[in-house]
């Protein structure tokens, strides 16, 4: 007999009660409807790790959806108060998003910095920034495939796996890992940038820029995925805002904010780049689209950046002379924000004298995202839900921390 | 705009609900002119007043709320901290509120910024503080049965959850 | 089929041989589409399939067929369990049952009847109440929505198809397959793709319609087989995969199996109506009764293929979007081309 005591009924918000209707058919008789409640459970091919979205509907329109999260929660902010140094939480950060690890390090990192008042060297910043950018390739390589097998095109998924293997490439040539790298530190970097890693960076440069055009014309604006995408998930520039959305689905949504320009920190003042917003192209602004293609067209940007950064990059130290004991003053609190790929990543430290941290808050741009899916989903099909969940671009590890 | 002169206009419309503004002297960065964090505190039962006309009032519209964490200050009392911006004016802005562990409770804002939802019920999740006026306050990263609030620094984990031991 | 009959005397018999035919016929066809569709799909994706079982993996089929043989036979525990067994079976009867009236060649057709393309579109429906019975009997939300969104696509689609049966019918003149096939004879200029052998001013008026006729009914037999962009009653990424979802082992095999049946079938017909059936391209070279069947089965594979190459390249479709299509484009389109084709039949 199975233990069911920790199977959990289906909990919907504060007594909601699920409606009865009646229509009257052609032939003059009430037919009785009841709204049905469905669950996209933890397991499913399309909510991008596990998330479980309950449901009810109408027929094929969504009256209702509720995300119940939590199924990946590590416990990350109370293990950072029993680490015994600063630098070992990095690792743990590296964790949380871990589609964008180097842009998680280089929060965390930014925000000990701060907190310590230390100035890392100029060679330091550039790097960072290379692969910070890369970084921001490859996790919208990862959304943007998803993003095609949810839609119903299968190849574009393995053609940018194809593209995401040499920028993983580059970083298993530095730092020796694919995925999780640990390789931002407090005060500087783990390792230099090995001899050949400008000359396969520029190559990849070249290889890539005419990828993205190609998979521009293989989904972006193929007729049945703009049918798909446009006018769906509509959100509204000012529910944007208040829902503190950040990142590549705040600008699909018309709002020109980027943490890189309006809230600056290392070198991206000296360099050429633009944010992209949305503009309703195909549709309306703020719609799935509009969200896509502002990431394939971050994709350009990014590549500029780096281009840029390799080409202007300063000889130098790669660790800045901080102490062998990271004690920050009794008191001291920081709260830093940097863009990673998802949007606004936060780190609020708070120190209490001693070398492990008292408080860390780790503001997820995924979990923030996730919070207007009950929105922009109402009105929506079944159908539409699957593309509207993957146009946030969640990933479950930020979410649930 | 400075945080002084948020404080003096707040100090001038609110009175007493202001207890404190503390200039921290954390942070800087000379390369790009960071700023140091300020923090205005304010009471826990003044709180949505105030953070009303900081989203509406035309000269702050801090209309996005980045953060909101609970902390626990291990002194009996506990913290909520709100961290404002502001997409246009492009300033930002630290909120504390202080309750005492007999009575944590405070002054739900999901009604002014829709963000504050979910990181409420996080901190209830987590710290155990109730908020106000939160149109659906349970559990969010925790199963629903679960006994106690992590995050307190006097927490202990219970051994057994549905028959399975918990480690440690 | 007289040849045969000449041999043996016993009717009885010779209607079994003729009616298990086209079931060998499947079964080694379903083993060169599976290893097909395989190959091409990673092909397109830009990687290799199956290498190691056999030389390139033509050997995989096979395993795949015993693999599904061996596995255990799960049926949900509140399942209708009648409706649960008997729906894959429904939906394979009607596949095959239009294999009957199939010209395979100028000597072989399973049963010559006088309202062949009839008896086929009514087949096709007896594969929508298998759907419909698999879906409802899983007692699972996700197959229920499954087989519902299957039905109405299946059956808006049959009225594109039905449509443009009847307009190959008024240029031929007969509903008998075997008729419309013989019709065509004679080469590539005379497929009623091309306007049906006809002389040639006629015929410039009449291709674009019977064009445009081939292509609707191309995309209508997509539909019908629930393929990719309609694939929305199976549609991996949505509803986990359908009214397939609580079928595993032999009954997710007949679905499996009826599935790449169908696929030939409505390849089949659309050949057999526009494209000359078992008749040469090139005439009087390489036609004759056995040749038939090679042409036959050639070119309803080309378009077999050709869905196949669809359905990796392309997004699917929206259920709503689907219906729009097909009443909303399809339906009108056709009925342009039949008050066209019939004016034009008329003088």
């Amino acid at each position: 007999m199975q233990d069911t005591s920790m199977l959990q009924p289906p909990t919907l918000p504060t007594n909601y009660t699920v409606k009865h209707g009646h229509i009257r058919t052609s032939t003059g008789k009430t037919v009785r409807t009841e709204e049905m409640i469905i669950n996209m459970g933890p397991q499913h091919p399309s909510t991008h790790g596990v998330l479980r979205l309950e449901i009810v509907v109408d027929g094929e329109i969504i009256v209702e959806c509720i995300p119940h999260i939590g199924y990946l929660h590590r416990c990350f902010e109370k293990h950072c108060e029993h680490m015994t140094n600063y630098q070992q939480v990095i690792p743990y950060v590296d964790r949380m998003d871990y589609c964008s690890a180097m842009t998680n390090e280089w929060a965390f990192a930014l925000a000990v910095e701060r907190l310590l008042k230390i100035e890392v060297p100029e060679r330091v910043e550039y790097i960072r920034v290379i692969m910070a950018e890369l970084q921001r390739i490859a996790s919208h390589l990862i959304a943007v495939g998803t993003y095609g097998i949810d839609s119903g095109a299968f190849t574009p998924f393995l053609y940018t796996f194809i593209d995401r293997e040499k920028i993983l490439d580059l970083f298993e040539m530095t730092c020796g890992a694919r995925l999780l790298y640990n390789y931002i530190w407090i005060g500087g970097l783990s390792h230099d940038l090995p001899p050949k890693f400008i000359e396969q960076a520029k190559d990849f440069i070249s290889y890539f820029r005419p990828r993205i055009k190609m998979l521009n014309d293989l989904l972006s604006y193929n007729e049945i995925f703009v049918k798909r995408t446009a006018n769906v998930g509509v959100l509204p520039k000012d529910v944007a805002i208040n829902y503190a959305v950040s990142g590549p689905q705040l600008r699909g949504s018309g709002v020109n904010w980027d943490l890189r320009r309006d809230d600056p920190y290392s070198v991206y003042h000296k360099l050429n780049w633009e944010p992209q917003i949305g503009k309703g192209e195909m549709g309306t602004v703020g719609d799935c689209w509009d969200r896509h293609i502002v990431r394939m067209r971050e994709m350009e940007q990014s590549l500029n950046l780096v281009e840029q950064a390799l080409s202007t990059l300063p000889e130098g130290n790669i660790q800045a002379a901080i102490p062998k004991r990271i004690r920050p003053e009794k008191d001291a609190e920081i709260y830093v924000r940097s863009e990673s790929s998802r949007g606004e990543l936060g780190f609020y430290i708070i120190s209490d004298g001693t070398a492990s941290p008292y408080r860390v808050k780790a503001r997820g741009p995924a979990f923030v995202n996730l919070s207007v899916l009950p929105e922009i989903a109402k009105g929506a099909m079944i159908a539409d839900l699957v593309l509207i969940a993957g146009s946030i671009d969640i990933v479950l590890g930020e979410v649930d921390r | 705009m400075t945080p002084q002169e948020i404080f003096n206009i707040l100090k001038a419309n609110f009175g007493g609900a202001l207890t404190e503004a503390t200039i921290s002297a954390t942070g800087g960065s000379s390369a790009t002119g960071y700023a140091m964090q300020v923090w205005i505190q304010i009471a826990p039962d003044k709180l949505r007043d105030v953070c009303l006309f900081l989203r509406d009032d035309h000269v702050m519209q801090f209309d996005y709320l980045s953060c909101l964490s609970g902390v626990d200050y291990q002194n009996g009392s506990f913290g909520v901290v709100y961290h404002l911006a502001s997409t246009v004016h492009k300033h930002k802005i630290i909120l504390k509120t202080l309750c005492k562990k007999e009575d944590l409770r405070v002054q739900s804002v999901s009604t002014v910024w829709g963000t504050a939802n979910w990181h409420e019920r996080e901190a209830f999740d987590l710290y155990g503080i109730v908020f106000d006026g939160h149109p659906d306050l349970r559990r969010i990263l925790l199963p629903d049965d679960w006994d106690g609030y992590p995050l307190r620094k006097d927490f202990k984990v219970q051994e057994f959850y549905h028959g399975i031991k918990v480690p440690d | 089929m007289e040849f045969i009959q000449s041999i043996l005397a016993n009717e009885l018999i010779v209607a079994i041989i003729l009616s298990l035919l086209p079931l060998f016929f499947i079964i080694i066809y379903a083993l060169i589409v599976l290893y097909t569709e395989m190959k091409v799909a990673a092909h397109i994706q830009d990687r290799v399939a199956y290498m190691r079982t056999g030389w390139h993996g033509v050997l995989q089929p096979i395993a795949d067929m015993v693999k599904l043989l061996q596995k255990e036979d799960i049926i949900p525990a509140h399942a209708d369990k009648l409706l649960f067994r008997m729906a894959p079976f429904i939906a394979f009867i009607g596949t095959y049952a239009a294999y009957a009236v199939l010209p395979f060649s100028s000597i072989y057709i399973g049963s010559n009847i006088n309202v062949g393309v009839f008896f086929l579109v009514a087949m096709g429906s007896l594969v929508v109440i298998g759907i419909l019975m698999a879906g409802w009997a899983s007692n699972n939300k996700w197959s229920l929505f499954g087989g519902v969104r299957s039905a109405a696509q299946m059956v808006s689609y049959e009225i594109p198809t039905a449509l443009a049966i009847i307009i190959v019918v008024m240029i031929t003149g007969s509903l008998n397959l075997q008729e419309i096939t013989k019709f065509q004879e004679g080469g590539i200029g005379h497929w009623i793709v091309f306007g049906g052998p006809l002389p040639w001013n006629q015929k410039l008026i009449l291709m674009p319609f019977t064009f445009i006729t081939f292509l609707i009914v191309f995309v209508a037999s997509i539909a019908e087989v629930n393929r990719t962009p309609f694939d929305l009653p199976e549609a991996e990424s949505e509803l986990v995969q359908g009214f397939n979802t609580e079928y595993s082992g032999m009954r997710f095999a007949m679905f499996y199996l009826s599935e790449y049946a169908n696929l030939f079938t409505v390849s089949a017909v659309v050949v057999a109506l526009f494209l000359g059936g078992w008749s040469s391209p090139f005439g009087t070279l390489m036609s004759g009764p056995v040749w038939g069947i090679f042409w036959f089965v050639l070119k309803a594979y080309l378009f077999v293929f050709i869905q196949i190459w669809i359905r990796w390249t392309l997004p699917r479709l929206r259920v709503d979007q689907l219906m729009y299509v097909s009443w909303k484009v399809l339906t009108p389109w056709l009925f342009v081309c039949l008050l066209a084709v019939g004016f034009i039949l008329v003088n």
